[in-house]
Order: structure tokens, then C-alpha cells, then sequence
């Protein structure tokens, strides 16, 4: 089973990256570009096949390492093919 | 004092640490690697500067997931002292030794010069050698310093006084809230700070502001 999971920064938490990506843009004439917020696609493989047990790995890893929740949120999205 | 230094793969400031801490306690620290799971007997556990394991997924992250983090951890947990040096702050927070993360740098720039740091606590076991207040000099050389928790930790940090260093007005180089340089787990035995206080030692160094912080550890466990 595929797994992806995204981590994105909380609301409200500041997000140099996004603003450096938001400014850049303008920079290449892209007008209109109201926000930007940068985050981390991730990928895992997992031998498992039965989907609650994936999803509550996939939800243990996110919270022990993959996201740092005091800053960062995270949705993982199974690929069950 | 007896004293251990924490060495990852990508740490490397541990030498500087190592140095620093044999000339102040007169006692030559163990060198324990990633990979042990046990500590010496110690009165203080170093966790020093450096870039572990490449700075990926997030500063820190995988090395506060190493093998001998458990026994850093039940150390902090029996009283022992643990500091935690630029990345080694990082890896404390990651841990959950210490509140609150340490974010990319407001600008976005790597930052290496001296700045000015305000004791803002006297009243610690890291900072008591210190006058309450005192401005002193001190390097820094990071890319995400800049420090940050959710408002209710902020409260509850600058209300119990754990907040032990600041950089000096108008000297923040990362924009850190508050300007925060260095705070306390609750109990007042895990310290992380940013700045770099054991390149700060030697007079070759040409100022020795930093040999206070270490001298205050000593004077605490005596």
C-alpha cells in the first residue's frame, strides 16, 4: 500500500519560505499571488495491507516524527491499489 | 563534574564543547555516540552543536529519535543537568525535553557573527554566574534559531522565569519571540540555548563572557 501524506504549517504560523515563493512570483510578473504556504509531500510504502492498520501506523509515524505538531499539520491520503 | 557529550553524525561543535567543558570542570567529559543506549554516571549531559543527520525532515527531528536519546531523556528525568547547544536546542525541543520548536530564521539567512545576550533569569543552575540582567557577548551560527510555541506556552515560559537568555535589545538575530536565545524545561535542569557560549571561553578567543554559563553548571552540582 501507497501512502501520502502532506505536512503543512498551522494557521498562523509565520512561513518565511512561503512569503520568499510569494515575493519571487511577483518578481516573474505574476500578478495577484495573495498568499503562498510552503509544506513537505512525503511518500511510504508499507508492507501492510489491511487499511485501518495503515492508517493508524501512517498516524503514529506523522505524530512520533513526520510532522512536528506543535508547528505543523498533516492529512495522509492511502492509495489502496 | 563529571560530563558527557552526545556526538551524531553531522555534529561539530562537539570538540569545541568537549575543550570547553575538560577547561572549566578540570575533568576530561565522555564522548557517547548515537548509537549507545547508555550514559556514564554524569552531573551534566551536553547535547552540542552542529548539523545532524543533514538537517533533514526538520532540525533535529532524526537525532532526537537516536538510540541514546532514551537514556538522555531518564537522565533529565533523575535531575541530571542537560544542555542543549544550537542544534542540540533543537534536538531538546524535538525531543519534548523542551517546549516549542525553533523555526527557519525570519530572513531566511544563515546567521554567523556575535550578538549580545541579556541574562534574563540569574536564578538558574545554567545561568547563576551571571548578573541578573547582564549583557554579554556571545556567536551565534544558525539557520532556524528562531524560536516559537503557541502563545500559552510563551505565557506560562516568561511567568515561571524560563526564559534564562535574551538576546539584547535590538540584537535579535532571528526572529525569535520575545526575543528568546535560551529557556528552561519546568523543573529547571534541561537548558537549551542557540548562542554558542563554549567558543566564548578562551582569551585567544578575545572575550571569555561564556565561561559563566559553564561555571554556573559547576557551582550547581557541587
Amino acid at each position: 500500500m501507497k501512502a501520502r501524506i502532506k505536512v503543512t504549517l498551522k494557521n498562523g504560523v509565520l512561513d518565511p519560505q512561503g512569503k520568499a515563493i510569494q515575493h519571487a512570483l511577483g518578481a516573474l510578473g505574476f500578478d495577484g499571488v495573495e498568499g503562498v504556504r510552503q509544506g513537505k509531500f512525503i511518500e511510504v510504502e508499507l508492507a501492510e495491507t489491511d487499511k485501518a492498520k495503515a492508517e493508524a501506523a501512517l498516524d503514529e509515524m506523522c505524530r512520533q516524527l513526520l510532522a512536528n505538531t506543535v508547528i505543523e499539520n498533516y492529512a495522509i491520503e492511502l492509495d489502496e491499489k | 563534574m563529571k560530563s558527557a557529550v552526545i556526538v551524531f553524525p553531522g555534529s561539530n561543535r562537539e570538540r569545541d564543547m568537549l575543550n570547553a567543558l575538560e577547561m572549566i570542570s578540570g575533568t576530561r567529559p565522555a564522548a557517547v555516540w548515537h548509537a549507545d543506549s547508555e550514559l556514564p554516571d554524569v552531573d551534566l549531559v551536553v547535547v552540542p552543536g552542529g548539523f545532524s543527520y543533514g538537517d533533514y525532515l526538520r532540525t533535529g527531528a532524526i537525532a532526537a529519535r537516536a538510540h541514546i536519546m532514551p537514556a538522555v531523556a531518564k537522565a533529565a528525568e533523575r535531575g541530571v543537568r542537560v544542555l542543549g547547544v544550537c542544534n542540540g536546542f533543537q534536538i531538546l525541543c524535538e525531543t519534548g525535553l523542551l517546549p516549542g520548536v525553533l523555526m527557519r530564521n525570519a530572513d531566511l539567512k544563515f546567521v554567523c557573527r556575535e550578538v549580545m545576550l541579556e541574562t534574563a533569569n540569574a536564578d538558574t543552575d545554567f545561568t547563576r554566574k551571571y548578573a541578573q540582567g547582564q549583557v554579554w557577548r556571545c556567536p551565534v551560527a544558525h539557520g532556524e534559531g528562531n524560536y516559537f510555541a503557541d502563545e500559552a506556552t510563551i505565557e506560562r515560559l516568561e511567568g515561571e522565569g524560563r526564559v534564562g537568555l535574551r538576546y539584547a535589545k535590538g540584537d535579535n538575530p532571528n526572529g525569535s519571540i520575545n526575543d528568546i536565545a535560551g529557556i528552561l524545561n519546568e523543573r529547571g535542569n534541561v537548558f537549551g540555548m542557540m548562542p554558542h557560549p563554549e567558543n566564548m571561553i578562551e582569551e585567544l578567543n578575545g572575550c571569555t563572557d561564556g565561561r559563566a554559563l559553564f561555571e554556573s553548571v559547576l557551582e550547581a552540582v557541587a
